[in-house]
């Protein structure tokens, strides 16, 4: 098991240079201009040559590309040309915001979509099977912004009870939560349905009843486990977008977020910040889906035989 | 042994278990299938009876509606009584039937590979049985003992409870779900086809526990096959069945070497090879099982009979009974 985390964590090395690689190409494609943007539109144009060259900005980009890789090995990612502040700070400001949205939405789309979706499962066709299938669809529809709108409007304009914007506390991470949390539990919703739905056709469910066990622990123990694997996939690919961070919400709500700082950054061409951004998203996506990984070998046994196999 | 354990010995005469005029449907949108078509047959205590016919005869049916594992929404039971010690199954509440299954009434399925389940190790699942219906308290030890005493009796090592189904064969999965189904010494085994998922060899060693399990235990079974050699070897009474009715119910004997049987079981026996006779080909039963949505009106073997008349088209054929040797065709009616 170990050997196969080591394994997964040494993928991560060609995965960081190829993700600058592709990041670094995108934005040489468009023009940009360092020493303007360090100096401002009044200085002189020898001054802003100066710095450009400075900065290394005149070089080849194979030689700014492995500069920048060789600096990454050293855990700098650079200062920002707007601001003059070290990347991996700015970007760790935000982090912590993108988390707890992140965190917060995924379970509440976990919780619910899964609930929700065993009992649409258990009682397919039923009532509750298409009322369940229903909000999924509506859910899924309704984009972000017009559900945090609407429920700014309702909950902290027309009844005051939670704030519509900041992060100065649990409350006012609520709204946020539950907006982004929409599309999560709509997706969870349908994913453990179909899931389950395919579980609770199988013998082992048939020789679970015909042992004399109760229904709802045939569903919990025996089908709910075995239907759980596409369930965290998608748990993990949720998180894994959203430490990207959610541009609408993000603004909707006035979070600080990563989202907007990385909007922020690639309006202003400030290179080393998107770049800089990308990359820690990216090895923190890359680790989620290690988790995710991992917890199938704690779920299934025989992908647990599998990688301890490897 | 299980008798005494649960105090309730039903009394001398009363068979074990008695199915009455059985008729189950499984309705989808499209249509209704008609699966089990009103059959009867009894089966006292340490008997086995042999529910014998091609897929789709309603054998498998049967074994789930004793149950009452039918699928819940497509399956019904539109008629008759299946009475287990006296008592009406069709008539108790899921709470009750939960206390049957299992411990009462036990089942081994068909299919191994995909009986258990392969998140969970087979320990576990062995013990479950236990744990259900653990009545009487035992402790942790006793029921893990208990376990081990199971994986013994059906021929696996106990030390490997704590390994997981896909670590195991075929052959020995369907120890595990034999263990699974003697766990608690139920007084009544249904066994589903359990060896045709089997190749050969290992089909002989899962007969072979089965039946010095069942000598053992004192249990009755319901063996449920299309292979005639396994009813040979395990059973006291057959029923054959056809198109989801009996249509020749007697002894091992009145039906190996008894001198009249239904046309359908001559075509079965002639389908098997015979060490002792020289044949080139085997004899197949022409035709096909009819569509169980759309039975023929008159006899259900009429449309492949060679000795069907116009009588068998129309009418329900009549019955031949000579000491417990039924027989439901027209053949042997005493002409009036």
């Amino acid at each position: 098991m170990g050997k196969y985390v080591l394994k997964r964590l040494l993928a991560l090395i060609p995965t960081i240079l190829i993700i600058v690689f592709v990041v670094y190409f995108i934005m040489e494609l468009t023009p940009s201009d360092p020493g303007t943007l360090i100096l401002g539109q009044n200085a002189s144009a020898e001054a802003i040559a100066a710095k450009n060259a400075e900065l290394g900005y005149n070089d080849p980009f194979f030689v700014r590309y492995f500069k920048y890789i060789l600096n990454l090995c050293k855990g700098d990612l650079g200062v920002s040309w707007t601001n003059n502040k070290p990347v991996f700070d700015l970007v760790m400001a935000r982090f912590p915001v993108t988390i707890i949205l992140a965190a917060g939405a995924t379970l509440i789309g976990v919780v619910f979509g899964v609930l929700l979706g065993v009992l649409a499962a258990v009682k397919q066709y039923s009532g509750w099977d298409i009322a369940g299938t229903s909000l999924a669809m509506i859910l899924a529809s309704f984009p972000a912004f017009w559900i945090g709108m609407m429920l700014i409007i309702l909950f902290s304009l027309k009844l005051g009870w939670l704030p519509s914007y900041g992060t100065d506390s649990f409350k006012s991470y609520i709204l946020p939560w539950f907006t982004t949390a929409c599309g999560f539990v709509a997706s969870q919703l349908r994913m453990t349905r179909t899931s389950m739905l395919e579980c609770i056709r199988m013998d082992y469910i048939r020789t679970a009843r015909a042992k004399g066990q109760k229904e709802r622990i045939v569903i919990y123990r025996h089908a709910l486990r075995n239907a759980l694997l596409p369930v965290i996939t998608i748990m993990g690919m949720n998180f894994g977008a959203m430490l990207g961070g959610t541009v609408t919400v993000e603004t909707v709500f006035t979070l600080n977020g990563v989202g907007t700082l990385l909007l922020a950054s690639i309006r202003s061409k400030d290179i080393p910040v998107v770049v800089g951004a990308i990359v820690i998203i990216a090895v923190c996506y890359t680790l989620v889906m290690l988790v995710v990984d991992i917890a199938y070998a704690f779920i299934d046994p025989q992908i647990k035989a599998r990688y301890l196999k490897k | 042994m299980a008798k005494e354990l649960n105090g309730r010995a039903p009394d001398a005469g009363t068979p074990l278990l008695e199915v009455k005029d059985l008729e189950v449907v499984y309705k989808t949108d499209e249509n209704v299938i008609h699966a089990v078509n009103g059959i009867s047959f009894s089966l006292n205590e340490r008997e086995t009876i042999g529910l014998v016919g091609e897929t789709g005869a309603g054998k498998s049916t049967t074994a789930l509606s004793i149950l009452r594992l039918l699928p819940e929404r497509t399956g019904h039971i539109t008629n008759g009584e299946i009475l287990f010690r006296g008592e009406n199954l069709l008539k108790k509440n899921p709470a009750e039937i939960r206390l049957v299954r299992g411990a009462e009434i036990s089942i081994i399925f068909q299919d191994p590979m995909t009986a258990l389940n392969p998140v969970l190790t087979v320990g576990s699942q062995v013990r479950e049985s236990l744990e259900i219906h653990n009545y009487d308290n035992k402790s942790h030890e006793e029921l893990d003992a208990r376990v081990d005493e199971l994986f013994n009796l059906v021929g696996i090592p106990a030390d490997r409870k704590k390994e997981y189904p896909h670590q195991f064969s075929g052959g020995m999965k369907q120890r595990i779900v034999i263990a699974i189904a003697l766990a608690c010494q139920p007084q009544l085994l249904i066994a589903d086809e359990p060896t045709t998922a089997l190749d050969v060899t290992i089909q002989a060693q899962v007969l072979m526990l089965m039946e010095e399990l069942k000598k053992k235990l004192g249990t009755s079974m319901i063996m449920i096959t299309h292979d005639l050699g396994v009813v040979a070897e395990t059973c006291d009474k057959v029923a054959v069945m056809y198109a989801g009715e009996i249509v020749e119910y007697g002894s091992l004997k009145d039906i190996f070497s008894g001198e009249k049987h239904h046309p359908y079981t001559v075509g079965l026996f002639q389908a098997i090879p015979n060490l002792d006779v020289k044949t080139d080909r085997l004899q197949p039963i022409d035709g096909l099982m009819p569509d169980p949505a759309a039975l023929p009106p008159g006899c259900k073997f009429s449309p492949r009979c060679p000795h069907c008349t116009e009588q068998c088209r129309s009418g329900i054929p009549s019955l031949y009974e000579n000491e417990g040797h039924r027989i439901f065709c027209n053949l042997y009616a005493e002409r009036e």
